[in-house]
C-alpha cells in the first residue's frame, strides 16, 4: 500500500484518488458471493429504441435454496416515469435508491412536476459525487443505468451514472461485469429508430452474450412514454432467448455448410450449448 | 365563523362519492370559482380537504407526495385505512405543533384486497372515524341519516348526492359554485359530471 488509499479525499501525487478507483473495480468485478460485501458482479444493459427504452439486467446467481422470485430486483422505479438499473455493490444501490425516490417525490412536491430523466441522473451523480470528497465515508460501489421518459415527451432517455460522479448519455450502454463485450456488441448491432421488438431482442440478445444461463437468468424492464414500468414476463423473455438461440445455431450452420458441403447437416440437429442449463 | 365550504362523501356497494364545493371564498368575495379540492393519493384512494387557505393545499400535497413516497419505496400501494391513518398521526403531531394545519378532510377509497369502499372523516383536531356517509358543512347529515344505507347503487348514491346540493342551495346563504364530484371505484379515481345548473328553490 502506497498510504495515499487510506484517506480517501486525498489525492496520489500522480493525481489519483484510488478509493474511487477501487469502487470502479467493483462494479466492474463480480466477486464471491459469499464475500461480505459482495459485489454481485452482474450485467445490466440499456437500450434505446425509437419510442421506447428497454433495460436488461443479469439476474445475481442464485444458491440453491434462494427464493429468486421475492428476492429483490436489480431494476428498481425511482417514479412512476424513470426507472434505474444497477450494478456493483446491492447495499450501496438500496441507499442511493432511496435517495433518489425521495428527490422524485420532493421535486414534485416543489415545482408541481415530475422530474426529468436528466435532472434525476444529475442528481444521483451529484450524491455519488459528494461520497468521494467527505470525510468519513466511501464512494458508492455502483455504476446506475437511468431511463425513462420526461413529462409529455416521447423521447427516450438513457443516462449512466459512475461511482466517481461522472454521467454520461447514451443510444445503448452496459455496466457491470463483462460490460466492455456487452458494449462492443450493441457498438456493432445498434440502430437508430428500433421498434419496440428489435429494441427488446437486442437487449436481450446483447445481455446472452454473456450470460451463460439462459433465459431464468435475465430481467428485462420496459419504458414506454407515459406509462409505467412493464416487466417483462418470464415466458416471453424464454421465447426470445429460443429464438434468439436457433437464429445463432442457423447462422453457425449455414458457415459450416457453406464452407464445407452438405457433408455436416448433422450438425443442424444438435441442440444449442444454452439450451443445457435448463 | 360561518364555515361556507362543502364536502361530501357518500359510500354504497362498490364505490364512494366525493363532492367538493368549487368556490374560492375570502371575506364576502369570490375570487375563484372552478377550485378542485381533491388530492389523488394513489391508484384507488383520494382526498377532498377544506379550511385555512393555504394550510389545505400544502398539507393535502404533503400526503400525497409522501403515499406516493411509500408506494415507490415499498412496490406497493398503501389501503385507505393506512392512509387515513397516517394521515391522522400527521395532524394529531401538527396540531401539538407551534403552527398546526386547520385543515378539514374526507378521505375515500376502495380497499385493494377486500374491494370494500372506505370513507373516512377526519377534522383538523385529528378525529378520525369511518363513516358510511360523511359531510363538513351543513345541513346533510339529516339527509343522508335517512335516505342512506350501505347497499345502494351508484346511481342512487348520485341522486342522494343531488338531494344534498339541492338542499344546500336552499339554505346556503351563499352560492358555494357548486360541487366538483369525484367517483372511486375498484378501477380508480374518476371526475363525474353533475348539473349544477340546477334552480332550487327556497323553501
Amino acid at each position: 500500500m502506497s498510504g495515499y488509499d487510506r484517506a480517501l479525499s486525498v489525492f496520489s501525487p500522480d493525481g489519483h484518488v484510488f478509493q474511487v478507483e477501487y469502487a470502479m473495480e467493483a462494479v466492474k468485478r463480480g466477486e464471491n458471493i459469499r464475500h461480505p460485501y459482495h459485489a454481485d458482479g452482474t450485467c445490466a444493459v440499456g437500450v434505446k429504441g425509437k419510442n421506447i427504452v428497454v433495460l436488461g439486467c443479469e439476474k445475481r446467481s442464485a444458491l440453491k435454496l434462494q427464493d429468486t422470485r421475492i428476492t429483490p430486483s436489480k431494476i428498481a422505479n425511482v417514479d412512476e416515469h424513470v426507472c434505474l438499473a444497477f450494478a456493483g455493490l446491492n447495499a450501496d444501490a438500496r441507499i442511493l435508491i432511496d435517495k433518489a425516490r425521495l428527490e422524485a417525490q420532493s421535486h414534485r412536491l416543489t415545482v408541481e412536476d415530475p422530474v426529468t430523466i436528466e435532472y434525476i441522473t444529475k442528481y444521483i451523480a451529484g450524491v455519488q459525487q459528494r461520497y468521494t470528497q467527505s470525510g468519513g465515508v466511501r464512494p458508492f460501489g455502483i455504476s446506475t443505468l437511468v431511463v425513462g421518459f420526461d413529462k409529455n415527451d416521447s423521447t427516450p432517455r438513457l443516462y449512466q451514472t459512475e461511482p466517481s460522479g461522472i454521467y454520461s448519455a447514451w443510444k445503448a450502454n452496459a455496466i457491470g461485469r463483462s460490460s466492455k463485450t456487452v458494449r462492443e456488441f450493441l457498438e456493432r448491432n445498434h440502430q437508430d429508430d428500433m421498434d419496440r421488438e428489435q429494441t427488446i431482442q437486442l437487449t436481450i440478445k446483447s445481455l446472452l452474450e454473456v450470460v451463460q444461463t439462459g433465459a431464468k437468468n435475465i430481467e428485462v424492464a420496459i419504458m414506454t412514454p407515459g406509462n409505467r414500468v412493464e416487466m417483462l414476463p418470464d415466458d416471453q423473455i424464454e421465447a426470445y432467448v429460443k429464438s434468439i438461440e436457433t437464429e445463432k445455431q442457423e447462422e453457425a450452420a449455414k458457415k459450416k455448410t457453406s464452407r464445407t458441403g452438405a457433408a455436416t447437416a448433422a450438425i443442424l440437429t444438435r441442440p444449442g450449448g444454452g439450451e443445457t442449463a435448463e | 365563523m360561518l364555515q361556507r365550504e362543502v364536502l361530501l362523501g357518500i359510500t354504497g356497494k362498490d364505490f364512494v362519492i366525493v363532492a367538493a364545493s368549487k368556490a374560492i371564498m375570502r371575506g364576502p368575495t369570490i375570487i375563484k370559482a372552478q377550485d378542485d379540492k381533491t388530492r389523488q393519493l394513489n391508484r384507488h384512494t383520494m382526498m377532498a380537504f377544506s379550511g385555512e387557505a393555504g394550510d389545505t393545499v400544502q398539507f393535502a400535497e404533503f400526503i400525497q407526495a409522501n403515499v406516493q413516497l411509500y408506494s415507490m419505496r415499498n412496490d406497493s400501494e398503501l389501503s385507505p385505512s393506512a392512509v387515513a391513518n397516517f394521515v391522522r398521526g400527521e395532524l394529531a403531531s401538527s396540531l401539538r405543533s407551534r403552527s398546526p394545519y386547520t385543515v378539514n378532510l374526507l378521505l375515500g377509497g376502495m380497499d385493494p384486497h377486500t374491494q370494500q369502499p372506505h370513507l373516512y372523516w377526519i377534522d383538523y383536531l385529528a378525529s378520525l372515524a369511518r363513516v358510511p356517509y360523511a359531510a363538513h358543512g351543513y345541513y346533510c347529515l339529516s339527509l343522508l341519516d335517512k335516505h342512506h344505507n350501505p347497499e345502494i347503487d351508484l346511481a342512487q348514491g348520485m341522486k342522494l348526492l343531488e338531494m344534498c346540493t339541492d338542499e344546500l342551495k336552499r339554505r346556503l346563504p351563499i352560492d358555494y359554485k357548486g360541487v366538483l364530484v369525484k367517483i372511486i371505484t375498484k378501477d380508480g379515481v374518476k371526475e363525474a359530471d353533475f348539473d349544477n345548473d340546477k334552480i332550487v328553490r327556497s323553501a
